[in-house]
């Protein structure tokens, strides 16, 4: 009789647990979308920061963003590669896959202040640049850690046929492995840029904000997620209004690439 | 081929996993090795394609003769990359699991003539045809050798690997227990296509199915411990072993 209680005690404070958890989540979600979407209008989408609009923010945020994947995939992948296949665990390929790890977990606002000490300071003033590398740093050692994990699911067995037919390791590696977990490092490759787009501490002082539309990575440069912690704490109701559309539109931006993610990484049978 | 006095010593391992192996392997002939888990007949199998090196640190002694289109020549000495991936192309292997490439049939069977250096797009397709004919897979693909080799079956699939194999003509073909992750029927498929093989190859099969060696092999060896026990004609290990150690495996008392 005990047990049957206790069963029916953990089973309902467990479903109670999700319920409150899962509730909060309906709960952001909702009043995002309530306030988010009474706020955006057409011109929300095509009037820079300046003039209520987000379209500066959008295009400076995934501007930093594309450009921090055009340094941090190939350097992601190419240490991932070698980390998997040519290091043959040794030491030091261990030490490396422990650092990129912890680096995952680095506070974005730390890797906010050593960019701001070496791209902003020196340099007089926040610039472009310093956002995308502060992203690229936060992004690399992200796709490190899916290259690697993808392809330690390569069986070994794949690469021994590979070789066993009088294949040399470099083309194995490029024919066979790579298009084998081709799937699951694309896909990470994906959500560390979903990762990066919603990031807000690595910009705040290395290219903080632009009111205006610009390309000048030399200067500040739009951002949509720094312009939500502006924004959001502005007296008058019309920012709050557009801090709201602004994150309603980020997290929807977001949403879809998870989803992409997903999608590639469905089932197929 | 001949494996003379070999010894082989895993990387970071104190004693070695093989000792003063001597064991012919005769020419269109399939010799089985058996024993229990651990005796090393994989270990011995991996060394006759010196796949071993994809590991480092692994020590060889003794010599392991292969009698191909030239001289003998021990492929042990081998350190030349050119020289391994001929080695390769003459001693091929087949996995325990199935291992088809991420590509379509007809790339999969192509893969080792292409890395020969076979550009010629109608040798290719007649050499593949060829080879899937060979692997008794010719009828279930033929209609789709360019979908995906990784929707065929895991019976099929082994045969895919069988027919990228013996494209590329090896004189030895080295089979690591090639049918215990497979089902009954797809078992009986392959034993028929390898028995059929050895008209055009030297086949060295390991195997823990006892059952299975002597229905196939025309010569066995069974190890024990990294040792080779006993050597001989099938017939004569199953019927008339002359070691104590090789009877008791062979009649169930261990293993």
């Amino acid at each position: 009789m005990n047990r049957l209680i206790l069963n029916k005690i953990v089973l309902l404070l467990s479903t109670l647990s999700a319920v409150i958890g899962i509730g909060f989540l309906f709960w952001i979600l909702i009043t995002l979308s309530y306030k988010g979407i009474s706020s955006l209008s057409l011109s929300t989408f095509t009037n820079d920061l300046v003039e209520g609009g987000i379209r500066n923010l959008l295009v400076g945020q995934f501007t930093m963003a594309l450009l921090a994947s055009f340094i941090a995939i190939p350097i992601g992948m190419f240490a991932g590669i070698w980390l998997r296949e040519y290091s043959n665990n040794s030491r030091l390929a261990n030490v490396i896959r422990n650092l990129s790890d912890i680096m995952m977990s680095a506070p974005s606002i730390v890797i906010g202040v050593f960019v701001y000490a070496l791209f902003v300071a020196p340099f007089g003033g926040y610039n472009g640049f310093a956002g995308v590398i502060a992203l690229t740093i936060m992004m690399i050692p992200i796709i490190i850690n899916t290259t690697d994990n993808m392809l330690s699911l390569v069986p070994k067995e794949l690469r021994e046929a590979g070789i066993a037919l009088g294949g040399s390791k470099h083309k194995i590696i490029v024919q066979i492995v790579i298009k084998a977990a081709k799937v699951g490092i694309t896909t990470g490759i994906l959500l560390s840029f979903a990762r990066i787009i919603g990031e807000t501490a690595p910009l705040l002082f290395t290219s903080a904000n632009s009111q205006f539309f610009t390309m000048d990575l030399t200067e500040q440069f739009p951002s949509l997620t720094v312009s939500i912690y502006n924004l959001a704490t502005y007296p008058d109701e019309a920012s709050r209004n557009l801090a709201w559309a602004a994150s309603f539109v980020l997290t929807i931006i977001v949403l879809i690439i998870n989803l992409m993610g997903r999608y590639m990484t469905r089932n197929k049978k | 081929m001949k494996v003379k006095d070999f010894n082989f010593t895993y990387a970071g391992v104190q004693e070695p996993s093989l000792k003063q192996i001597n064991l012919p392997i005769e020419k269109n002939k399939i010799t089985a090795l058996i024993g229990p888990s651990g005796c090393g007949k994989s270990t011995l199998l991996r060394a006759m394609n010196r796949i071993h090196d994809l590991y480092p640190g692994n020590q060889y002694q003794g010599e392991i003769n292969l009698y191909g289109k030239s001289e003998k020549s021990n492929i042990l000495e081998l350190t030349k990359e050119n020289d391994l991936i001929e080695l390769r192309q003459q001693v091929g292997m087949i996995f325990q699991k199935p291992t088809p490439f991420p590509m379509s049939i007809f790339d999969n069977v192509a893969y080792g003539l292409k890395l020969a250096g076979l550009k010629d797009k109608d040798e290719l397709e007649a050499k593949v045809h060829k080879a899937l004919q060979d692997a008794a897979i010719w009828k279930e693909t033929k209609d789709r050798l360019h979908s995906s080799a990784l929707g065929l079956s895991g019976g099929q699939q082994q045969r895919l690997c069988i027919a990228r194999a013996v494209a590329l003509k090896p004189d030895v073909l080295l089979f690591d227990e090639p049918t215990s992750a497979l089902d009954p029927i797809s078992t009986g498929a392959i034993e028929e296509l390898i028995s059929t093989l050895k008209e055009e190859v030297s086949v060295v099969i390991v195997t823990h199915n006892m059952q299975q060696a002597s229905r196939l092999s025309d010569y066995t060896a069974f190890m024990y411990l990294g040792d080779l026990i006993e050597y001989d004609k099938t017939e004569t290990i199953f019927m008339n072993p002359a070691q104590k150690l090789t009877e008791d495996y062979i009649t169930g008392r261990f293993g």
